[in-house]
């Protein structure tokens, strides 16, 4: 059976706070932090793009496994803020990581959702037997427009995951995917910012898929929403997987691990898997764990997973998604934010 | 003129509709008031719409809804005056009757508002662009431009604001058909987000898809239609200036209390004898301002009126017993019709429970922009 042998997490240290923007903008901050649940969220800095995250994120993915990267046959990194449109991000993060050049690899792209792609597709390559390792990483620099709400949200982090065959930390029980033409959010080639059809987000797109999704997986594990210690969702903002989460009958307890989206911000590719980070950074043996992803365009992946009894043994080999986020900060005003995302246009 | 009555209803629930298209939303509605009246053809059909060429890009609404429905070769048009399209398409069908033109004629409203297009924007050219768009206000701004000015004269609070939102969510947590069937308290109402001061997030009426349709006949056929027949006793309609700024008193909607006048006169009746009444509140401020100009409160007394609990279910003037545009939803073209849907359903005893008891004669208050144009109609048991 194949299952997740190491898994690692990164988020940069600065922080802008939503106030900061809502002031900058003439928002109200108080219908900010009520309306979309975000407090603060984390900003790359100048010299920290996808490509640096990932290599974070495979470090201590690579740290918890304690293999020799060489043995990684598959990397797959899976981002919509790739810094090349053309020229792939994983043979910068292979390289760095001292994996290949004996290896498979590939840029993902699939909305917000691209990070679980890559976990899944990593998880099937071991699982054929073509690979004895293969990495799946999540990360994003995520872009939303000045004064769009997705401004508050958007923020720059991923996480890694390495499958294998043995000495697994975390067990795979099934995994999902539940995918339709649902053209809520895009960003058309060589534009900045992404658009988004409002509340077309909502309902129609992520609640759909994430419940479709996570209903489906349930029915063919056969398990209740009450067996799960953690469950995790995509988090565009702090509301909506809570809100996914009590149409479904989850208990804001299992949702409350995973649910980072506070203070870290939306990571897009990065959101889910550094939720599940952030569990596996706690969760005890035999533990029953819930994941599923949201990409817009549409679709969703679901993985249910089992915490082994090596997982508590291999976690302080890495720093935790806890550490990260609570950890040092630097708190930037919106003028170094508007600087460090590149908003402010120079001649050459 | 011939006497006319109402035999069929039908409309779609009001929300965000996002499998519905325009088409859609039409074609639901007319065919329910269809059923509802077990008619199979039509003479006429007045399709009321706002915005459908700006919102989903789709013009010329009478051909097409007529095809829809499978009555290809029936007259169709479209009638358009802003929010107050639906009230202006039962008056056409309603004069298209009562002139012996026709005898089966569909007034119908619709719109499709929530498919990706600016909507403020889109509502803003209900406003006059050169004296108001063009300087940047949109609608929520006008409207707040009222409620100060009513503020400044009649001493109208925020309190009475809410009483207002907070009557018509709990009328709307009644209806099966509202977008929004639940409650909301004062202290929510003003804590809700700043949208144009004074107004507040839950002082303004939603961005709503759907449709409503009702079938019109002579009353001396009515019996071969429908059991409970309502009559339409009248109608009247009336224009203002466009821009706020041009009134004489922008705390007054002149226009309404002109066509309800009109409609009171045609009628034979005046306001102490309205025992329902569904009027635009399409932001909290609107309702004080038509329940003054309709003259069921004195000028200047509507917010107290409406603390008081004059306005709610089980008070003197039950206002929006559906929830409003406020609770039920505003799908501008629709509103007007679905509010005819409301009174039908009072003055027929089917209101479940938001039933007036004893309702015998019901108004409708339909209005475009910041209230440059007016259509009431006045209903009546039979």
């Amino acid at each position: 059976m194949a299952g997740i042998v190491g898994y690692g997490a990164f988020v940069p240290r600065n922080r802008i706070t939503s106030e900061e923007i809502a002031r900058q903008w003439g928002k109200d901050p108080a219908t900010i932090r009520r309306g979309l649940m975000l407090e603060e969220k984390s900003v790359p800095g100048l010299d920290e793009d996808t490509i640096t995250i990932s290599v974070e994120a495979g470090r201590a993915a690579l740290a918890r496994a304690g293999i020799d990267p060489q043995l990684v046959g598959a990397l797959y990194i899976g981002s919509e803020s790739h810094p090349y449109a053309v020229k792939p991000s994983g043979t910068v993060v292979a390289e760095a990581l001292g994996i290949g050049p004996s290896v498979h690899v590939a840029d993902f792209e699939f909305a917000c959702k691209a990070g679980t792609e890559a976990m899944f597709v990593a998880l099937s390559v071991v699982e054929s037997g073509r690979a004895k390792f293969a990495m799946g990483i999540g990360a994003d620099t995520s872009q939303g427009a000045p004064n769009d709400a997705l401004e508050f949200s958007a923020s720059a982090g991923g996480a890694a995951y390495l499958f294998g065959q043995d000495h697994l930390l975390v067990d795979v029980v099934d995994t999902y995917s539940f995918t339709s033409d649902t053209p809520d959010f895009w960003r058309r080639e060589g534009e900045f910012y992404p658009r988004h059809g409002g509340r077309f987000t909502g309902e129609p797109a992520y609640f759909k898929h994430v419940t479709s999704a996570t209903r489906a997986i349930l029915d063919r594990t056969g398990f209740k929403p009450g067996d799960f210690r953690y469950v995790v969702f995509h988090m565009p903002n702090g509301k909506f997987p809570l809100a996914a989460g009590k149409q479904m009958g989850f208990k804001p307890e299992q949702l409350e691990t995973g649910w980072v989206v506070n203070t870290m911000g939306n990571t897009y590719s990065g959101s889910s898997p550094t939720g599940l980070a952030a569990i596996l950074d706690v969760a005890d043996p035999d533990d029953l764990i819930l994941i599923t992803s949201f990409g817009s365009g549409a679709g969703s992946d679901s993985f249910v997973l089992r915490a082994t009894a090596l997982l508590p043994e291999r976690r302080g080999r890495a720093p935790t998604v806890r550490s990260m986020l609570d950890g040092r900060r630097t708190y930037l005003t919106y003028g170094e934010y508007a600087k460090y995302r590149e908003k402010i246009l120079v001649n050459d | 003129m011939r006497d006319v009555a109402i035999v069929g209803v039908g409309m779609t629930p009001f929300g965000e509709l996002w499998e519905s298209s325009l088409r859609d939303l039409f074609v639901d509605a007319a065919s329910l008031a269809l059923r509802d009246a077990g008619a199979d053809h039509l003479d006429a059909i007045y399709v009321g719409n706002m915005a459908g060429g700006q919102l989903v890009g789709q013009e010329h609404l009478g051909p097409l809804m007529a095809d829809q429905l499978g009555m290809r070769g029936v007259p169709s048009t479209r009638v358009e005056s802003a929010c107050a399209s639906g009230g202006a398409a039962l008056r056409a069908a309603f004069f298209e009757v009562a002139s012996g033109a026709s005898d089966l004629v569909l007034a119908s409203g619709v719109e499709k508002m929530n498919d990706g297009a600016d909507v403020t924007g889109v509502l803003a050219t209900a406003a006059d662009q050169e004296a108001e768009v063009y300087h940047g206000i949109t609608f929520p701004g006008l409207y707040a431009m009222i409620a100060r000015a009513h503020m400044a004269a009649h001493g109208t609070t925020l309190e009475d604001l809410a009483a207002v939102s907070v009557k018509n969510h709990r009328h709307g947590a009644l209806n099966p058909k509202a977008q929004f069937k639940q409650e909301v308290t004062a202290e929510q109402v003003m804590a809700s987000s700043m949208v144009a001061d004074p107004l507040r997030l839950l002082h303004c009426s939603p961005v709503s898809d759907g449709a409503a349709a009702v079938l019109l006949c002579p009353l001396d056929r009515a019996a071969e239609f429908c059991d409970k027949p309502v009559k339409i006793r009248a109608s009247g309609m009336a224009t203002s200036a466009m821009a706020l700024a041009d009134r004489h008193d922008p705390a007054f909607l002149d226009a309404v209390h002109l066509a309800g006048n009109r409609a009171f006169d045609m009628g034979k009746v005046g306001p102490r004898d309205i025992d329902v009444a569904e009027v635009h509140d399409c932001f909290a401020i609107a309702e004080l301002c038509v329940l003054e100009a309709l003259c069921f409160t004195e000028r200047g007394l509507a917010g107290e009126a409406t603390r008081a609990g004059e306005t709610t279910l089980g008070g003197r003037i039950p206002i929006n017993t559906s929830g409003g545009l406020k609770s039920k939803g505003h799908p501008v073209g629709a509103t007007g019709v679905a509010q005819v849907i409301e009174i039908v359903e009072q003055l027929r005893g089917e209101a479940g429970a938001r039933q007036v008891k004893d309702a015998v004669v019901g108004l409708t208050q339909n209005m475009g922009g910041s209230g440059a144009s007016a259509v009431v109609h006045i209903f009546e048991r039979v």
